[in-house]
């Protein structure tokens, strides 16, 4: 790793006439890495994707591939290859063609085609299907065509759109694998937009997170579910019980909040907006479903809330319970099937506890709609 | 499946009402208007030219004579072949050929901006400057092309002025003012199958093309034209035989020593009365169009299915 091509966004700004596709975009992508955008449909991660291949020109900016300036670089003579998010296939053309077509390009002959175009067919597991037409094979064949006809140019960069999104649910979670495996294997930089968290946090070493033109967060996975260092990134990503209030305290990296309908309630305040809370200030705490846990002891103090078990959802590895907080707040726990008795009878009342560290206070902020 | 069944599977899926008035406008087109009548100019074509008396006499027998006097000519003539009417049939042809490949070469590009910039309001307006010209009927504009190509027309006007000729060029004795003609009379039929084609391509194949390297020319050889194959074929289909079988633009725009078959043949029903003759003419032109479309459709790989997209 780290011996693949870098991109680099300075400061790149997109504009459609008025509307601000994407708003001052920093982004340190590292050679060989797997880096995602993710973000729900229309912040603007595709934008950014189409201007890294050059389909588009930024406003402002530089975009920089292994150093170099790209401005005024068409697609053509970029060293990226781009997957689209509904493959683009070509149809009319046979399965190896297809692959080879970047060495029509450049003039190769017929043989020298054929052969790189078995060769990239054997690596994603397709040999022998090359004289077929792409309508001929499944979707899941299709998506490892499209991936062999892009590394076929040789790319130093490989941009992907949303490409698994056309597959049902498994295949999804198979192509992921692969494609962390191809990725590891050709040690390329590759950069996948996805508005599906879990594809984004499996695969991925960094993720940034997009709202509406602007990158929230960057971090690897974890720190962008457990360290969440906007509203947005926490409400997006994953599931959390939302708690609003005013700072009362603030003790190092924890913070005593007084919320609105579940009392005081301590929290901790992640590194990145360590800082921009003060006391007095509009605060959030993002409590996730599993961190929270039924006591029977009595409870440490400002680590609890008390809940009415309203509905019970069984989902095979957890399950999922729906809770009533004071002052009518819904709630959410997930708890981890072991096989036991049920603690959580409908209509029974109850006391969660988490530790304050699962409990992430942040700065109040605008959530991501369902 | 038997007929019944099928006809009793049609009738159920669209209803009494909607299914008869289908078959029988259906049936009534395919029939009365097409097939009998063809059938008839058929039967025509192999009959003696008679007067009307004599017609269904005992001289009313089948004959190829017609035929043959396309093919030879009048019996005792000084030629062994019917240089004259043979000429203009393959002038005709072969004109008509070249008239639908610049129809071909002029609308292309046209259908693939149109077929790709689709959905801007550029496009709405473009499309109704192409058909807005239609709405002006045929005599109407080969006469106006007529006045443009003139002697004291517009465009040798401009070249007079420009200094480019001394003398009046006579587009209409060089034909180049039959050619434009025929070229402009079906240019929409060109267009809209292309069209229609060019516009279902998926714009992140000519993307995919160009991120992959690809020159425009090469986009356009290997993505474009093939997946537009289905409307090229339609557009020279239909314009090939339409132009083939144009009468008004080659009477009004045609110089005076150039003959288009159809007017042997308009010539041969009208002036001549002599309809066996005539529908001989018109089935032979029919037939060999019909030959030339098939033969090039099967070299370049177009299914007849094709050509209804």
């Amino acid at each position: 790793m780290s011996e693949g091509v870098g991109v680099c966004l300075q400061d790149v700004w997109i504009r459609f006439g008025d509307f601000v596709a994407v708003r001052e975009a920093n982004v340190e992508i590292e050679g060989g890495a797997f880096f995602s955008f993710l973000g729900p449909s229309g912040c603007g991660k595709t934008t950014i994707l189409r201007s890294i291949s050059g389909f588009l020109d930024p406003s402002q900016g530089k975009i920089l591939i292994g150093g170099n300036d790209m401005a005024g670089i068409g697609p053509n003579k970029r060293p990226t290859a781009l997957i689209f998010q509904n493959l683009a296939l070509f149809p009319l053309m046979k399965v190896w063609e297809n692959i080879a077509f970047s060495l029509e390009v450049k003039g190769e002959g017929t043989v020298a085609r054929r052969k790189r175009a078995d060769e990239l067919l054997d690596m994603v597991a397709l040999t022998g299907q090359g004289n077929k037409l792409p309508s001929e094979l499944s979707g899941g064949q299709k998506q490892r065509v499209a991936i062999a006809r892009a590394l076929c140019a040789e790319p130093d960069v490989l941009l992907l759109d949303e490409p698994l999104s056309a597959l049902d649910l498994k295949l999804r979670q198979h192509m992921r694998t692969e494609l962390r495996e191809i990725q590891q294997r050709v040690g390329i930089t590759f950069i996948y937009i996805t508005h599906d968290q879990s594809e984004a946090l499996t695969m991925s070493d960094q993720v940034a997170v997009m709202k509406s033109g602007v990158i929230d967060q960057i971090a690897d996975g974890q720190t962008i579910y457990d360290d969440p260092s906007t509203p947005f990134v926490a409400s997006f990503v994953g599931e959390s019980n939302i708690f609003r209030g005013k700072v009362k305290s603030i003790d190092g990296d924890k913070a005593l909040i007084t919320t609105n309908r579940s009392g005081d309630l301590l929290s901790r305040i992640p590194a990145s907006v360590k800082g921009k809370l003060g006391v007095g200030d509009d605060a959030m705490i993002f409590i996730r479903p599993e961190a929270l846990n039924v006591t029977k002891d009595t409870p440490v103090a400002n680590n609890h809330v008390k809940a009415l078990v309203l509905n019970e959802e069984f989902e095979g590895q957890i399950f999922n319970v729906f809770l009533e907080g004071d002052g009518g707040k819904q709630m959410k726990m997930s708890l981890v099937n072991q096989g036991r008795a049920r603690e959580s009878e409908k209509g029974s009342s109850l006391t969660l506890e988490y530790a304050t560290d699962q409990a992430v206070a942040l700065p109040a902020g605008e959530l991501a709609s369902e | 499946m038997n007929i019944g069944a099928l006809f009793k599977s049609f009738i159920n899926r669209n209803g009494w009402g909607l299914g008869s008035y289908i078959l029988i406008a259906v049936g009534f087109w395919l029939i009365i208007l097409i097939i009998l009548p063809q059938l008839s100019m058929l039967d025509f074509s192999f009959r003696h030219h008679l007067p009307p008396p004599e017609m269904g006499g005992p001289k009313d027998t089948y004959t190829l004579e017609h035929y043959k006097y396309l093919a030879l000519g009048a019996k005792g003539a000084s030629q062994s072949y019917n240089v004259v009417d043979l000429g203009v049939f393959v002038r005709t042809l072969v004109a008509a050929f070249f008239v639908t490949i610049l129809d071909l070469l002029l609308c292309y590009p046209l259908a693939y901006y149109l077929g790709q910039a689709s959905g801007s309001g550029y496009t709405r307006i473009l499309v109704l400057f192409l058909i807005i010209p239609y709405w002006v009927n045929e005599i109407l504009r080969a006469f106006a092309f007529r006045i443009i190509f003139g002697d004291s027309g517009v465009i040798n006007e401009l070249l007079l002025v420009m200094g480019l000729i001394n003398n009046p060029v006579d587009f209409i004795r060089d034909n180049v003012a039959l050619y434009s003609g025929l070229g402009y009379a079906y240019i929409l039929l060109m267009i809209f199958p292309m069209y229609n084609v060019i516009e279902s391509l998926d714009r992140n194949q000519i993307e995919a093309a160009r991120d992959m390297g690809a020159q425009w020319w090469r986009i356009h050889w290997r993505i474009v034209i093939p997946y537009a194959k289905p409307g090229i074929s339609s557009g020279c289909t239909m314009v090939f035989m339409l132009t083939a079988g144009a009468l008004a633009a080659p009477q009004i725009l045609g110089g005076p020593s150039s003959l288009w078959f159809t007017q042997i043949i308009y010539q041969w029903f009208n002036q001549g009365g002599n309809w066996p003759r005539g529908a001989a003419y018109a089935i032979v032109l029919l037939s060999v169009c019909i030959i030339i479309v098939l033969s090039i459709m099967r070299l370049f790989k177009v299914k007849m299915g094709d050509i209804g997209k």
